[in-house]
């Protein structure tokens, strides 16, 4: 308590102290006699706007040529040439920035926090690549994402790691996705920026750390395809999901599959699904008892998460500056006393009480509580729907993508036999 | 590709086959079942997302918004210069002339315990030496800085706020800036200074009095 007063009364002298002496007037302002003039402070301006409407444009156009390449002249080459412009433009001109990826952050940021204003081109930059994957599949993601266009490029011995692997790991995007809206919602953090692994290398610039993971996925990119994509992309998973009920998705054949196997092997992501035939179908009773699991596994998953997550929830807001700083003071004796640290000199300086800040900090930790249930809530529905999904058998006639991973990207339909 | 002709006619022959058997009336129903859940789910989507774009929308701005820095909160802590993603950073001193004193002790230029005052290197408080001090009339000098060496530290910034008028202030010069979706200075600084400002007014230079600074 003693030293609770003592902090805030610290705290009220060193901002007093700062507050007067910023910006006040000590000299007068000369009077010249030589006939000096007082420089102008120049203020360049930033990038046009006229520019950021020129980047909307683009990406219109990007889209409804690559969803032409895809669905109507069904060329692998045109997809490439048309990605390679992506990259070029989205990643290295416009250094990856703004992105439909990162877009979730500001759109959650917008619903969920008071003051902050979204401009348009970003909610167009997040809602139009959903739209044409509502209407077409992901073809975003074959021709237009710089991301996507990097790591393809890249991706020349691509090996297959089979689908359990790959069903675990997919976890990851939903988890990411899932950390991603919880700090943007709490206005905490952009992770999704933040640990961005491309944008260095479209900048040329970065964290040395940065450069490595970057380096690293593209490495793994060259022998599995599309690592970032398929096991971290939180974009992915909206894409993914709205993908499978996508009304005009592509196809391997233009017309009959014929069954001749060739494309098989074609899918650098594993995305081809063989048909599964009717031999022998399953009985009533097992359809019920499969039904029944999966009734159970979900809830008691998300039921499971959520209170895992609420638990950790102290944890997980941890991140968050106002509450570190606030644990901080709480625990003195976690403060290092020399050198003492930015934020507590800068905290001293800001003229804002311990209370205030307590206040603050609890607040936010109330948030990440049910933030936390919510997570874990989601990340169980995510394992829990994944386990029931492996339980379902859907029966199907031909080779088809699965429209959920497939990222439209064509490279199967040259192996198709059938042309017409 | 002329091996292979004989496969493709064998297995579409399989195919018919096997799609007439399948035709049945439960593959019908099937496929019925299929198509009602498929256009649910899409209408579905289509709700949600429009519910998502109306939330978002309501608040979207016509404007575009950069980063820009409140000298007011700055305390000068020096990640201005190592936070940025631009090497050097984005954020430079940026010198408030009509504020000016024009001191000859100008508390930004000379390090606090300087004898004489010259423009050797070892009297600059800036570490790149990025300040030219020019003589006007006695006892003026002007100073001015060079942006291309400025990294943005802050140095002067705070001997100016603590001995002179507060005339050097820190700002993200928006031509250097790339405008990232999260700046990673805001998201370092300890002061909170940072925010998103409307572009029509990219500066937030403080006056005496700390008010807003218009400088055309
Ligand atoms: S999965 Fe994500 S990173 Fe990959 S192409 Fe699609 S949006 Fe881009
Ligand atoms: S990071 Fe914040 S407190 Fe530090 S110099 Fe920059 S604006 Fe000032
Ligand atoms: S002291 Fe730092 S902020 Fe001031 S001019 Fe030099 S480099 Fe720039
Ligand atoms: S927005 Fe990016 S470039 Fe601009 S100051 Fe912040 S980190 Fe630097």
């Amino acid at each position: 308590m003693k030293k609770g007063i003592a902090l805030v009364v610290l705290t009220i002298l060193f901002a007093w102290q700062m507050v007067s002496s910023y910006a006040i007037q000590r000299f007068p302002k000369p009077e010249f006699e030589s006939g000096y003039i007082t420089p102008e402070t120049l203020l360049p301006t930033p990038r046009a706007e006229i520019l950021e409407v020129m980047d909307v444009a683009v990406l219109l156009l990007a889209l409804s040529v690559v969803t032409w390449a895809v669905l109507k002249r069904r060329s692998r080459n045109l997809v490439f040439w048309i990605s390679i412009f992506s990259l070029a433009y989205f990643g290295f001109y416009r250094e990856g920035c703004v992105c439909s990826i990162g877009s979730i952050q500001n759109v959650t940021l917008a619903i969920f926090a008071g003051s902050y204003v979204i401009p348009w081109t970003v909610l167009v930059f997040f809602l139009s690549p959903l739209v044409y994957t509502l209407l077409f599949g992901r073809t975003f993601c074959a021709g237009v994402c710089p991301f996507g266009a990097f790591q393809d490029l890249v991706s020349w011995r691509p090996q297959k790691i089979g689908t359990r692997l790959n069903a675990v790991l997919g976890v990851i995007p939903y988890i990411y996705l899932g950390l991603a809206v919880l700090y943007a919602a709490t206005a905490t953090d952009f992770i999704i920026c933040r640990y961005d692994p491309f944008i260095g290398i479209f900048r040329f610039d970065a964290l040395f750390s940065m450069f490595i993971f970057g380096g690293i996925l593209l490495l793994c990119g060259v022998f599995i395809a599309r690592p970032y994509c398929r096991f971290l992309c939180p974009y992915g998973v909206l894409l993914n999901w709205i993908s499978r009920f996508s009304k005009y998705h592509m196809t391997i054949t233009p017309s009959i599959c014929v069954e001749c196997r060739l494309c098989e092997d074609s899918c650098p992501y594993e995305s081809i699904e063989k048909p599964v035939t009717v031999k022998n179908p399953e009985s009533r009773k097992m359809v019920v008892r499969k039904f029944i699991l999966i009734m159970l596994l979900i809830p008691f998953f998300m039921l499971l998460g959520g209170w895992t997550g609420s638990q950790i929830h102290e944890s997980l807001a941890k991140v968050n500056g106002k509450v570190r700083m606030a644990d901080e003071l709480l625990h003195p004796e976690k403060i290092q006393a020399e050198p003492e640290s930015i934020e507590m000199t800068a905290f001293k300086a800001s003229g804002k009480s311990v209370k205030e800040l307590y206040n603050e900090a609890s607040r936010i930790l109330r948030q990440f509580y049910i933030g936390g249930w919510i997570l874990g809530g989601f990340i169980g529905l995510t394992i829990g729907g994944l386990l029931a999904g492996r339980l379902i058998t859907r029966y199907r006639t031909d080779f088809e993508p699965n429209r959920g991973t497939c990222y439209s990207c064509s490279r199967c339909v040259d192996y198709c036999p059938i042309k017409s | 590709m002329r091996s292979l002709q004989p496969n493709l006619t064998v297995n579409m022959n399989n195919k018919n086959r096997r799609l007439d058997n399948m035709n049945g009336k439960g593959e019908e129903k099937r496929i019925n079942r299929r198509k009602f859940f498929r256009t649910g789910a899409q209408t579905g989507l289509l709700i949600g997302l429009g519910g998502i774009a109306t939330l978002a929308a309501r608040k979207a701005g016509s404007n575009e918004y950069v980063w820009q820095l409140d000298p007011t909160k700055c305390t000068q802590c020096g990640r201005c210069a190592t936070s940025c993603i631009k090497t050097p950073s984005a954020v430079k001193c940026v010198h408030v002339y009509a504020m000016c004193g024009y001191c000859d002790l100008c508390g930004g230029y000379f390090l606090p315990d300087t004898k004489t005052l010259n423009t050797g290197a070892e009297n600059q408080l800036c570490p790149t030496k990025a300040i030219k001090r020019t003589f006007i009339e006695d006892p003026f000098f002007e100073y001015t800085i060079d942006e291309e060496v400025c990294i943005g530290c802050g140095k002067c910034v705070k001997g100016c706020g603590a001995f002179g008028n507060g005339s050097l202030q820190l700002q993200v010069r928006q031509d250097r800036c790339d405008n990232c979706n999260e700046c990673s200075i805001a998201r370092n600084c300890p002061s909170d200074a940072y925010s998103r400002i409307p572009v029509d007014q990219p500066y937030l230079l403080k006056g005496f009095g700390q008010k807003n600074l218009d400088i055309k």
